[in-house]
């Protein structure tokens, strides 16, 4: 990226060129304390190589075009008020799962569950990084350096270099609770590095959930690697605290007929940018990746990115990304979204809708959808749409005695439901549904 | 029940006017049916009865038991007992008509400072009404509309209307797209619903209609007026010469 941090990598860092970029990432590194780390030394050292070579992405950085780095390259984040959020309860909280808290993103073992469940084997990072080995060494930075290419995450490297703690999760049945992952905040000043290998071994199952807010700033990964015919179903409502500055990455492997089926829904925030990379690299595989975005610029300011890389490398397989946000009061959406069809792969079908509902005419979507295909019997569409509520249906529902915030909250849940729908489990999906209609409603006459 | 004195509506947005100074008085317990050419504005009289944006009212103005009706809310309105079974229903994805039905009914209910229908009573009262409607307990839970075919629609409309019960009916081409065995279902729902304290205003192109439900006045609209009004023949007259003569007539 920066021709500076080029030149300067086997070099101490003030010399040459544009000394700035290295001084910040250098700032960057120095305020955080990177672990050494046992059986993730080597990928460590590596990301850190990576990242040094790569820099911290810059304002004339095609890929962060739209949204601004900053914040993210700054040594420290602004603290945020813990109380500073939604006054929703917890989500998930009814239903049978096994629970691991993480606090200011250090592993909370008093707060969680038992970890032992039948079918599946839960470490956490920094306790299994203490040895120098373990099954996630063949994966832990790996699917994150795969997915450097064609296009830099600078932060998902820095992440792979500085992770404090995560959940290392190997599949190996058919588990009988969903696995909950649930962030809290101590600290108002917590600038938070997460990082989660999973691997669904063959024909294996996981709904693995993940809600909660993990700091002022937070920089999340997520390996997660699907063997043959393994399903994965990844769930995460991160909680709705206001200022919240974070950028989060889903690297997945999918092999032939596994599934991949993840959903977020992410509401408030300053700025917040999710980066999905996909690689579908087995025949008859399903990558499902959806998301329902909520901003309201009165709340803070709001500005959410979704940037999407799906690559299909296999024959007849099978992507579908749904993202829908719901902007107001001066919100600010993004979405970046590619489809890569490579030589070979036959028979895909790939899908892609980006659609965001503005709600005034302050509220902006930037939308850069993209296919590039290589092979010549696939079925690929895209579309995008920005759009005011649709004053027919409103009327329709207001002729009918339904007051006006209400039948807005009805048309903003029709939007959103095509996203929702890739919550295959109807419980789940009426939480999270529940979520979205208690913000909507408080939200509702500003 | 309905008073509309003089009426005189344009577009909001473009100087295009479509209500002409349109009179019309629909008594309580009455049927009146409306029938006029295409672009006479039938459909936008309904809709600024019942409140939809986009229209300016000029002049005259309209009445419910007295009250100002065009100084309220769409769902002001509502609450206050009018009804429009639209011509064109609106698809909702996502929303369930049973959700969408009982937030409906509970809304106005807690309008008019009643207590709000139980889930299990509202179950109960709507399974027996889409039964007469032969609206079966599959389409309650789909979205509103959504896939619909048309005269499920136009049923779907009937059924609404006989859960909320409201005092003013108005019916813009219910009957259009049905077919005849579903004509009659809507007319025996509608004729279930008269009584001598709710009124009906019933706009359509075709007499058949009106032979299941019985009109008590027919009024002939040309060009955002009422032109003329006289008892359920007019209605046969409409189907057997078309609207030239009438016209004419009228001037
Ligand atoms: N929003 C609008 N923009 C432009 N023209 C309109 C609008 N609404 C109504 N009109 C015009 O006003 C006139 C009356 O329309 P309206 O729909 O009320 O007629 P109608 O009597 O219901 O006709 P039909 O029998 O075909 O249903 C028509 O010429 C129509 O094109
Ligand atoms: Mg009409």
């Amino acid at each position: 990226m920066s021709e500076a941090a080029v030149q300067t990598k086997d070099v101490t860092p003030q010399v040459s060129g544009a000394p700035k970029a290295v001084d910040a990432l250098q700032a960057r590194l120095d305020a955080l304390s990177l672990p050494g780390g046992g059986f993730t030394a080597s990928a460590r050292a590596d990301a850190l190589a990576r990242l040094r070579e790569m820099g911290l992405p810059g304002p004339r950085d095609e890929y962060w075009r739209y949204t601004d780095p900053r914040p993210f390259n700054a040594p420290v984040p602004q603290p945020i008020p813990i109380e500073a959020r939604e006054p929703d309860s917890p989500l998930f909280l009814d239903l049978p799962r096994l629970t691991l808290v993480f606090v200011d993103g250090a592993f909370d073992a008093a707060e969680s569950d038992d970890l032992s469940l039948e079918g599946i084997e839960i470490d956490t990072l920094a306790q299994a990084d203490t040895g120098a080995d373990h099954w996630a060494k063949g994966l832990y930075g790996v699917l994150e350096a795969s997915g450097q290419n064609p296009v830099k995450r600078p932060f998902a490297a820095l992440n792979t270099a500085a992770a404090q703690d995560g959940v290392l999760i190997r599949v190996t049945g058919k588990p009988s609770r969903p696995v909950h992952i649930i962030h809290r905040r101590a600290r108002e000043d917590a600038d938070v590095t997460w990082h989660h290998v999973i691997r669904v071994e063959e024909g294996a199952e996981l709904t693995l959930l993940e809600t909660g807010m993990a700091g002022a700033r937070s920089n999340g990964v997520i390996e997660a690697d699907l063997a043959k015919g393994a399903r994965l179903h990844y769930i995460a409502a991160k909680r709705a605290g206001h200022q919240k500055l974070g950028n989060a990455h889903l690297f997945a492997r999918v092999a032939a007929e596994a599934q991949l089926k993840s959903f977020a829904l992410s509401v408030n925030g300053t700025l917040m940018r999710h980066e999905a990379f996909i690689d579908i690299v087995g025949d008859d595989a399903v990558a499902h990746i959806a998301a329902a975005v909520l901003g309201d610029g009165n709340v803070g300011a709001f500005h959410h990115d979704d940037t999407v890389f799906v690559t299909h490398g296999a024959e007849r397989c099978e992507s579908r990304q749904v993202f829908k946000k719901v902007l107001k009061n001066g919100a600010e959406g993004v979405f970046q979204g590619k489809i890569l069809v490579k030589p070979g792969a036959q028979k895909t079908d790939g899908y892609q809708i980006s659609q965001a509902l503005l709600l005034d005419e302050r509220s902006q979507f930037l939308a850069k959808p993209e296919l590039e295909i290589y092979a010549d019997d696939v079925q690929c569409s895209h579309g995008s749409t920005t759009g005011a509520l649709d004053e027919t249906a409103l009327f329709y529902l207001r002729s009918r005695g339904v007051p006006k915030d209400r039948a807005v909250v009805f048309l903003v849940l029709s939007f959103l439901a095509d996203a929702l729908e890739e919550i295959e489990d109807e419980v789940l999906r009426g939480q999270i549904n529940d979520r979205l209609e208690a913000w909507l409603t408080r939200h509702g006459n500003q | 029940m309905l008073k509309i004195n003089n009426l005189h509506v344009k577009l909001e947005e473009e100087d295009k006017q479509i209500l002409k100074g349109l009179s019309l008085e629909v008594p309580a317990g009455q049927v009146h049916a409306i029938m006029g050419p295409n672009g006479s504005g039938k459909s936008t009289l309904s809709y600024v009865l019942s409140g939809r944006d986009g229209y300016e009212v000029t002049e005259g103005g309209a009445t419910m038991d007295g009250e100002d009706l065009l100084e309220m809310e769409p769902e002001e309105r509502a609450a206050a007992g009018l009804f429009l079974a639209f011509q064109y229903p609106v698809e909702i994805p996502g929303v369930g008509n049973m959700t969408f039905l009982r937030t409906a009914v509970n809304a106005q209910r807690k309008a008019r400072g009643q207590e709000e229908i139980s889930s299990g009573e509202f179950l109960k009262v709507i399974r027996a009404k889409a039964a007469e409607l032969q609206i079966d307990a599959d389409m309650l839970k789909r979205p509103v509309n959504v896939g619909f075919s048309g005269g499920e629609k136009k049923r779907n409309e009937i059924l609404q209307m006989a859960m909320l019960e409201p005092r003013m009916c108005i019916m813009d081409e219910t009957d259009s797209g049905l077919d005849v065995d579903a004509m009659r279902l809507v007319a025996d729902g509608v004729n279930a619903l008269r009584s001598p304290d709710r009124s009906f205003l019933v706009i359509t192109h075709y007499q058949r209609l009106l032979n299941h439900i019985q009109p008590d006045v027919v009024h002939i609209m040309s060009n955002g007026r009422i032109v003329k009004t006289g008892g359920p023949d007019l209605a046969l007259q409409v189907e057997d010469e078309g609207y030239g003569d009438l016209l004419a007539e009228a001037g």
